[in-house]
C-alpha cells in the first residue's frame, strides 16, 4: 500500500497565504480585503507585496462581504478572509444575495476550521461553516487536507472562471504530506490508498488521521479505502458511489459538525446511488471548548485511534 | 450611444409622471409588491436616467458607465419602468412585473438578463457595500465614472449600512453618492416610532460624509443638488432626499400602509386618472 510521508507540519493557513500570493503575482485583477486579523487569517504575505491592492475594511464582516460584491462586479477578483465562523455567519445573508445570487468570482477564506484552533475555545472554532456554505447555491465549498493542497486549490479558486469559492484551512501546524504529483483538481477526490472492506472518506486535517488509521487497521488484516475529499461542493458523487458499490461501508471523518458537513454530503450520495451504512465522525451537535489542539481532537473522537475503533465495530458487524 | 442628458425640469416631471403612471399599472397587474415607496422615487429615478446618469440603453455593459445600485430591492418597479421608458427594454414588458418566467423579478434579479440591473438585491443594508466596493474598484482603476446607490431610510436601521458608511468615508470614495429616500415611514409605521432616525443628517456627517438635503420631488432641486454631488471632492456624498411615500397620487400620499400593498385594476384606473388630472391641473 502507497505510504505518505510528513515533510514537517505547517498550517494550511501558511499553504492559503502562499496560494494568494502566486494568485496575486499572476494576476493584477486579484485585490485583498483585510478584516484586521490580516496575518491571522493568512493575508499578510499579499498584503506587504501588493499594499495597492489590498484594502482595510476592518471588523465589519458583513461590508466586506458586499463590498467584495461591488469589486467583483467591476472586474476585480477579490478575497476576503476572515475566521470561518463569522464568515459563514456574521455574512451569511450578504454571502447569499450580494455573492451567491449574483454568482460572483468571490473567493471567502474561512480560518480557523475545527476545534484544532484550540484555546480560544467555542466561539472561534468554525464546525458550521460547511453547512451553511454548502446550501448556498452556485457556492464551491474547499476543504483542502493539508497546506500544499491548500496552496493548490487557493490558485486554482483565483484561476477558475468564476462563481464564489469558499475555503477553510487551519490555524496548528498539521502533516504537510500530499506529492507534488498528487493530481489536485476542485470537484475531484482523490483515492489515497485503495481498499474494499471499508471507506474512509476524510476532509481537512482528518485525511491525515485516516490515513494512520488505515496503516494500523492493515496490521489488522483489514484493507481499508481512503478518500480525500478537498471538494465538499460540488462533491465527486462518482468516487463516493464507487466505494460504496466496491466496500460496502462507509465511514465518514471531519472536523466540522455531524449535521450538514462532509457526512451528510456524502451521505446524501450514497442513498441516492447506492445505499450502504454511513457512521459519521465529526462533532457531535455540540460546541467546542478551550485546550490544546491534541488534547481537543483526542476529547473529540477527532484521531486515528477514534477512527480505527469506528471501523472496527463496523467492519465486525460485517462479518 | 449615450443618452442626451435633459435639462428642463417640466420635461423631467413629464417623464416622472410616465414613470408612475407604468408602476401603478405594472403592479395593478402583478396582484402585489410595493407602491408608496415606487411612486416616491418616481422624480429622482428621472432626473438620475435622463438626465445625471451617463449610460447608454443600447450598451447596458459599457464599461465607463455611471451605475446605480438599488438597495432597496423592493421599489425595483420604478427601476423597472424608468429603465423602459429610457429605452433599455420595451414597456410591453413592464406587464410581466412578477409573473413567472419574467425578467422582471419581485426584486431585481441579474440572473435572468434584465438589461440594465447592476445588481441582484433586495435583502436590505447590502447595497451600499457593493456600491462602495464598485468606487473603489473605479478609482483602482483610474476610471471616472461615478456610483449611484439608492438606499430607503427605513433601510438605514440596518448596521451593516454604518459599516459601508465607514469604509467608504475611510477610503475618502468621492465617486461614490448616495441617496436616501427619506419618505418617513415604513411598514409598521412613521420611522421615528418604529426607531429613530434622527439626526439623520447629523449621523451622516460624523461618519465622514457631504450631507446636502432636497425636496426629492422638485426637479430643479433635483437636478441642482445631483450636479453639486458630483463635484464635491475627498468624502463620499449623500443626499437625504425628502419625499411623500405615494407621491403623484393625492388619496395615498403619505399613507404608510401603501408600503407594500398594490392598487386593484379599479383603483389602479382612479389612480392613473388622479394622476393625469393633477398634472392637467398642474
Amino acid at each position: 500500500m502507497e505510504t505518505f510521508e510528513n515533510r514537517g507540519n505547517k498550517a494550511t493557513k501558511a499553504g492559503f497565504g502562499e496560494g494568494l500570493l502566486m494568485a496575486g503575482t499572476r494576476d493584477p485583477r486579484v485585490v485583498a480585503i483585510g478584516a484586521d486579523i490580516t496575518t491571522s487569517v493568512g493575508v499578510n504575505l499579499f498584503a506587504e507585496k501588493f499594499p495597492d491592492r489590498f484594502i482595510s475594511l476592518g471588523i465589519a464582516e458583513q461590508n466586506c462581504a458586499g463590498f467584495a460584491a461591488g469589486l467583483a462586479l467591476s472586474g476585480k477578483i477579490p478575497l476576503f478572509s476572515t475566521y470561518g465562523v463569522f464568515a459563514s455567519l456574521r455574512a451569511a445573508d450578504q454571502i447569499r444575495v450580494s455573492i451567491c445570487y449574483n454568482n460572483l468570482h468571490v473567493i471567502i477564506g474561512g480560518a480557523h476550521a475545527g476545534v484544532s484552533v484550540g484555546p480560544d475555545g467555542a466561539t472561534h472554532q468554525a464546525l458550521e461553516d460547511i453547512a451553511v456554505m454548502r446550501v448556498m447555491p452556485n457556492m464551491t465549498v474547499l476543504s483542502p487536507c493539508d497546506a500544499s493542497q491548500t496552496r493548490i486549490l487557493t490558485l486554482q479558486a483565483f484561476e477558475r472562471s468564476g462563481g464564489p469559492v469558499y475555503i477553510r484551512f487551519g490555524r496548528e501546524p498539521m502533516a504537510d504530506f500530499t506529492p507534488e504529483d498528487l493530481p489536485t483538481t476542485i470537484g475531484r477526490a482523490q483515492l489515497l490508498i485503495d481498499g474494499k472492506d471499508i471507506t474512509i472518506i476524510a476532509t481537512g486535517h482528518m485525511t491525515w488521521e485516516a490515513l494512520q488509521a488505515a496503516y494500523s487497521l492493515e496490521k489488522r488484516g483489514i484493507h481499508a479505502r481512503v478518500l480525500n475529499i478537498h471538494t465538499i461542493k460540488p462533491i465527486d458523487e462518482e468516487a463516493i458511489i464507487r466505494a460504496a458499490i466496491e466496500t460496502r461501508l462507509i465511514i465518514t471523518v471531519e472536523e466540522h459538525q455531524v449535521t450538514g458537513g462532509l457526512g451528510s454530503a456524502v451521505a446524501e450520495v450514497v442513498s441516492r446511488g447506492f445505499p450502504v451504512p454511513v457512521h459519521m465522525i465529526g462533532m457531535a451537535d455540540r460546541f467546542g471548548e478551550s485546550g490544546s489542539p491534541a488534547e481537543l481532537m483526542k476529547k473529540f473522537g477527532l484521531d486515528s485511534k477514534s477512527i480505527e475503533s469506528a471501523v472496527l465495530r463496523m467492519t465486525d458487524k460485517k462479518k | 450611444m449615450v443618452s442626451q442628458p435633459l435639462s428642463d425640469p417640466l420635461q423631467l416631471k413629464e417623464i416622472a409622471d410616465d414613470i408612475r403612471i407604468s408602476v401603478i399599472r405594472s403592479l395593478a397587474e402583478a396582484g402585489s409588491g410595493h407602491l408608496g415607496g415606487s411612486l416616491d422615487l418616481a422624480d429622482i429615478f428621472a432626473t438620475l436616467y435622463f438626465s445625471i446618469l451617463r449610460h447608454d440603453p443600447e450598451n447596458p455593459a459599457w464599461p465607463d458607465r455611471d451605475r446605480l445600485v438599488l438597495s432597496i430591492g423592493h421599489v425595483a418597479p420604478v427601476l423597472y419602468a424608468t429603465l423602459a421608458h429610457v429605452g433599455y427594454f420595451p414597456k410591453e414588458e413592464l406587464m410581466t412585473l412578477r409573473k413567472l418566467g419574467s425578467r422582471l423579478q419581485g426584486h431585481p434579479g441579474r440572473d435572468l438578463g434584465l438589461p440594465g440591473i447592476e445588481l441582484s438585491a433586495g435583502s436590505l443594508g447590502q447595497g451600499l457595500s457593493v456600491a462602495a466596493g464598485m468606487a473603489l474598484a473605479a478609482r483602482m482603476d483610474g476610471k471616472t465614472h461615478k456610483i449611484y446607490c439608492v438606499l430607503g431610510d427605513g433601510e438605514l436601521q440596518e448596521g451593516s449600512v454604518w459599516e459601508a458608511a465607514m469604509a467608504a468615508a475611510h477610503h475618502s470614495l468621492d465617486n461614490l453618492v448616495a441617496v436616501v429616500d427619506r419618505n418617513g415611514v415604513q411598514i409598521d409605521g412613521q420611522t421615528e416610532k418604529v426607531l429613530r432616525l434622527e439626526p439623520l443628517h447629523k449621523k451622516w456627517e460624523s461618519f465622514g460624509w457631504s450631507v446636502l438635503e432636497c425636496n426629492g420631488h422638485n426637479h430643479s432641486d433635483l437636478l441642482n443638488i445631483f450636479r453639486s454631488a458630483s463635484v464635491l471632492r475627498g468624502k463620499p456624498v449623500v443626499i437625504i432626499a425628502n419625499t411623500v411615500m405615494g407621491k403623484g397620487v393625492p388619496s395615498i400620499e403619505g399613507d404608510y400602509r401603501w408600503h407594500g400593498k398594490v392598487p386593484t385594476k379599479e383603483q389602479a384606473v382612479e389612480f392613473v386618472k388622479e394622476l393625469v388630472d393633477r398634472k392637467i391641473g398642474g
